[in-house]
């Protein structure tokens, strides 16, 4: 099988309009090795392939969730063998930026969850993930700031060893590129962003001069280069061109309220999740390794501006008040959690399942710049066209209140390098829509379930409902108690299941 | 699938419309039969489609309506759609039967790599294309000149497709000529030729000794034999009780029975509940039964 013989490892080419020829040519030669025939290109057509690059995919976009579509595609038996476009114009997908270890935490970080876990080790890039930093968190405590109720989970709850693990956005990317580096995948990275697009139509390609060109998608980059692929993969992030380009229209709001994130520092270590609902939002406090910890903090958008400014005391003693002194007392384990639930009622109770309430981490110091991002929910309609699907951000954006946003990104990677992995055993054209179809219907359920859900758990804390809180408090304390129902929140929460928590 | 809505036209021209007509499955189709319209409609048979030589297995009216429709092949929401999906399904049959008896990598990107494989009726080369990206010699032959041209412009968009053979021809012509291949396929196109007994015994001999034969149907009793595999054993031994009429419409017995005349023993057999996974296709859960057999050609 002449297939598994041209497995010779290839480095990354990286494709300049300057440079063109030369690594066309490259890339061509590979090509006739790999696919027996003699007539791999028609004869009249050889002029214009030749010139011209194509790939089965191009992936636009290589940021988290693009990357992480590479590396899989490079993983799978059936899939490694594609030639792969990488477009994106950050100058880390061609050099590679260095992490010090011992720099304080960048605030962009990315709590995630079992799920996008066991994919990172499928696919190579988590062992990459480990040479940097990351905190595995096993407890989370979820609390309310009238002091009725709150809900300690912990991993052992559900029989695992961690609820998640946050990390730094640019390890996860660092990861991933590592981790291509290692595959023998058959990439192109092009520096440049896409600018337009054409789709086949019919009739381009019953009347166009070069057939086989006229059936793929045809990309222009911003560097003047064209870009022929069977398959288009939007994973440009949540202002997508891919999706723009192919007239795939969106829903989505604007809450009128915006994150603030920064690390900070306290005296101690942190391997505990918190979050606190405060009359304006949630205010989370996420351990990020050693002593410190990343803030995303909810609240109105003129609210978010000061507290970007203030001065840095002020802003440590604002989040200490939002984490604890401020807005009321501290739940006490015995109001609802504790004794007062008749002890019929606690079927298999383990010690776990009634620990009482922690008090979070003092803050010391703010060690990064302090940003904010306006909260927006946004969904494509569709996650699919002739040639054409997205992933990522780039199909739906979400709040950062849950951690879910790159890990649905990442549950999308997976199921569509399956759906592609199962057209190529079928001899299927892998832009063909009703294959990409598949996978729309399989992530477009499960992404609009959590986003039902995050958006419902946005209202309901963003608006101080008095009374209702003595019921979202029981509601605390209820999950406090009965462990099965812990066990099934967590595993929405750390992605195993496909609908959400706390509905 | 769409073929019900053929033998419907076929059988009220020549048979009055008799039983099928009362059938209540019939009924329930009738957004498939919509689907179809353009061949309802048309009066394709005054079309002066040019034919392969005409031999046993033609039939002539059932080919003017292929020819009819013919531009539509690669519309995949188009009359063919029931083809276009289904297709990963039977190729899904075809890939795992065809890698254990030839003994090639499941896991492999091209496993039919070195065989050679004829598809008999391809039409526009919905089945062909995908064999070939499977790494399969391909010769497509079609009775319909028209759905050969459409074939090979199609195939040519694509590199590895471009290397398909498509001849408008029949099977009984390349026996004559004495072709044979590794693998021997006709999908949903037994229930549109004149004599199926004679057509096996056409695609039995272009079959090497111990080669492979897929043939796809639409089954007469519907709902009958419905997604399971039915054990080739079990077919086997349930005889025909000679009440059926006869009909180009092939129950699985008939099928494995006539088969069996021809040298061909089934060893697998798998029916298809065919269930759009969207709501585009409002059809759903109540589209029949498509059955898909393969045997292995007796050596000697
Ligand atoms: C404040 C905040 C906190 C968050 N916290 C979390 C969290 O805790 N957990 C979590 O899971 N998620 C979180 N998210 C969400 C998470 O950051 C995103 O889901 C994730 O970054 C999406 O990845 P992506 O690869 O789809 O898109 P992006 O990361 O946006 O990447 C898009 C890529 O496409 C490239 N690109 C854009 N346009 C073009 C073009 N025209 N041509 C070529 N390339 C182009 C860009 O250069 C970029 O590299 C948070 C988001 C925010 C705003
Ligand atoms: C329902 S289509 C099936 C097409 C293709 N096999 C598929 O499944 O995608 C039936 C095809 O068989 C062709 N056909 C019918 N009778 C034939 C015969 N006797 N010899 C060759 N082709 C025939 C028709 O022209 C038509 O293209």
């Amino acid at each position: 099988m002449s297939r598994l013989i041209t497995t010779k490892r290839l480095a990354s080419n990286i494709f300049t309009f300057k440079q063109a020829s030369r690594t066309f040519c490259n890339d061509a030669s590979t090509k006739l090795n790999n696919v027996p025939f003699e007539t791999q290109f028609n004869k009249e057509d050889e002029g214009v392939t030749n010139d011209v690059p194509q790939h089965d995919i191009a992936i636009v976009g290589g940021g988290m969730v693009g990357m992480a579509l590479a590396c899989s595609l490079a993983s799978m038996p059936l899939t490694k063998h594609l030639s792969i476009a990488i477009i994106d114009s950050n100058p880390a997908l061609t050099n590679m930026p260095s992490i010090k270890k011992d720099d304080p935490p960048d605030p962009r970080v990315s709590t995630v969850t079992p799920a996008t876990i066991s994919l990172f080790k499928g696919i190579g890039a988590w062992e990459f993930v480990e040479q940097h930093r990351h905190a595995y968190f096993d407890k989370m405590q979820v609390w309310d700031y009238t002091g009725f109720g709150f809900t300690r989970y912990n991993a052992r709850d559900a029989d695992k060893d961690v609820l998640g693990c946050v990390v730094e956005n640019k390890v996860l990317h660092k990861s991933l590129l590592s981790c291509l580096q290692k595959k023998d995948l058959k990439k192109t990275i092009y520096p440049a962003r896409l600018s337009s697009m054409s789709l086949p139509t019919r009739s381009s390609v019953s009347n166009g001069s070069s057939k086989s060109l006229a059936n793929l998608a045809k990309l222009e980059l911003t560097d003047g280069t064209n870009v022929y692929a069977k398959l288009v993969v939007g994973s440009d992030g949540n202002k997508s061109r891919v999706r723009e380009l192919s007239g795939i229209k969106t829903t989505g709001w604007n809450y009128s309220q915006s994150a603030v994130i920064c690390t900070v520092e306290h005296p101690s270590e942190n391997s505990t999740a918190w979050q606190r609902f405060l009359p304006a939002g949630p205010i989370a406090l996420l351990p990020i390794g050693n002593n410190f910890s990343n803030i995303v903090w909810t609240m109105s958008p003129k609210d978010a501006s000061n507290h970007k400014i203030m001065n840095q005391h002020d802003f440590i003693k604002a989040v200490n008040h939002a984490l604890d002194s401020g807005h009321g007392p501290r739940p006490e384990s015995r109001i609802l959690g504790g004794d007062v639930i008749p002890s019929f009622f606690k079927p298999n109770v383990t010690s776990a399942v009634n620990e009482g309430f922690e008090i979070p981490p003092k803050v010391v110091k703010v060690v990064s710049e302090r940003m904010a991002f306006p909260l927006s929910l946004m969904h494509a309609n569709d996650y699919v066209a002739k040639r054409v699907v997205l992933i990522g951000d780039a199909a739906h954006t979400v709040h950062p209140l849950a951690g879910q946003g790159v890990n649905m990104g990442y549950a999308d990677v997976a199921a569509l390098s399956n759906v592609i992995g199962d057209g190529v055993a079928v001899g299927s054209d892998i832009g063909e829509v009703t294959l990409l179809k598949k996978y729309e219907t399989e992530r477009k359920t499960a992404n609009i379930a959590m986003m039902a859900v995050l958006d419902g758990f946005q209202k309901a804390y963003s608006v101080d409902f008095g009374p209702l809180n003595i019921l979202r408090a029981a509601a605390f304390n209820g999950a406090n108690v009965f462990a099965p129902l812990k066990r099934n929140i967590i595993s929405y929460a750390s992605g195993e299941r496909s609908l959400p928590f706390l509905s | 699938m769409f073929s019900r809505s053929l033998y419907r036209l076929r059988n009220l021209s020549r048979h009055n419309g008799r039983s099928f007509y009362n059938s209540s499955s019939y009924f329930k189709h009738s957004a498939l039969i919509t689907a179809f319209q353009p061949l309802l409609h048309n009066k394709p048979y005054a079309t002066t489609t040019q034919h392969a030589a005409s031999t046993s297995s033609l039939n002539q009216t059932e080919l003017a309506k292929f020819a009819a429709i013919a531009e539509s092949w690669w519309d995949a929401e188009g009359p063919f759609k029931p083809l276009h999906v289904m297709n990963p399904t039977r190729l899904a049959f075809i890939r795992s039967t065809l890698c254990r008896h030839f003994g090639k990598d499941p896991f492999s990107v091209r496993p039919f790599e070195g065989l050679k494989f004829v598809d008999v009726g391809c039409g526009g080369g919905i089945l062909s294309e995908p064999l070939a990206r499977m790494g399969a010699s391909v010769t497509g032959i079609d009775a319909v000149d028209k759905n050969i041209k459409i074939a090979r412009l199609h195939a040519d968009l694509d590199p590895v497709a471009s290397s398909i053979e498509y001849q408008c021809t029949t099977a009984e012509n390349l026996v004559e000529e004495q072709k044979k291949f590794d693998a021997v396929i006709a999908l949903e196109v037994i229930e549109h030729v004149a004599d199926p007994a004679e057509f096996c015994k056409s695609l039995s001999a272009l079959t090497v000794s111990n080669g492979a034969t897929v043939i796809s149907t639409i089954n007469r009793s519907m709902r009958a034999y419905a997604t399971a595999i039915v054990a080739a054993e079990y077919i086997l031994h349930w005889l025909p009780k000679g009440t059926h009429e006869w009909s180009s419409f092939l129950t699985p017995e008939e099928l494995v029975m006539t088969l069996q005349r021809a040298s061909i023993s089934v060893e697998e057999m798998a029916g298809f509940a065919y269930n759009p996974l969207t709501g585009q296709w409002s059809l759903s859960d109540d589209v029949g039964v498509n059955f898909i057999a393969f045997g292995i050609k007796n050596s000697e």
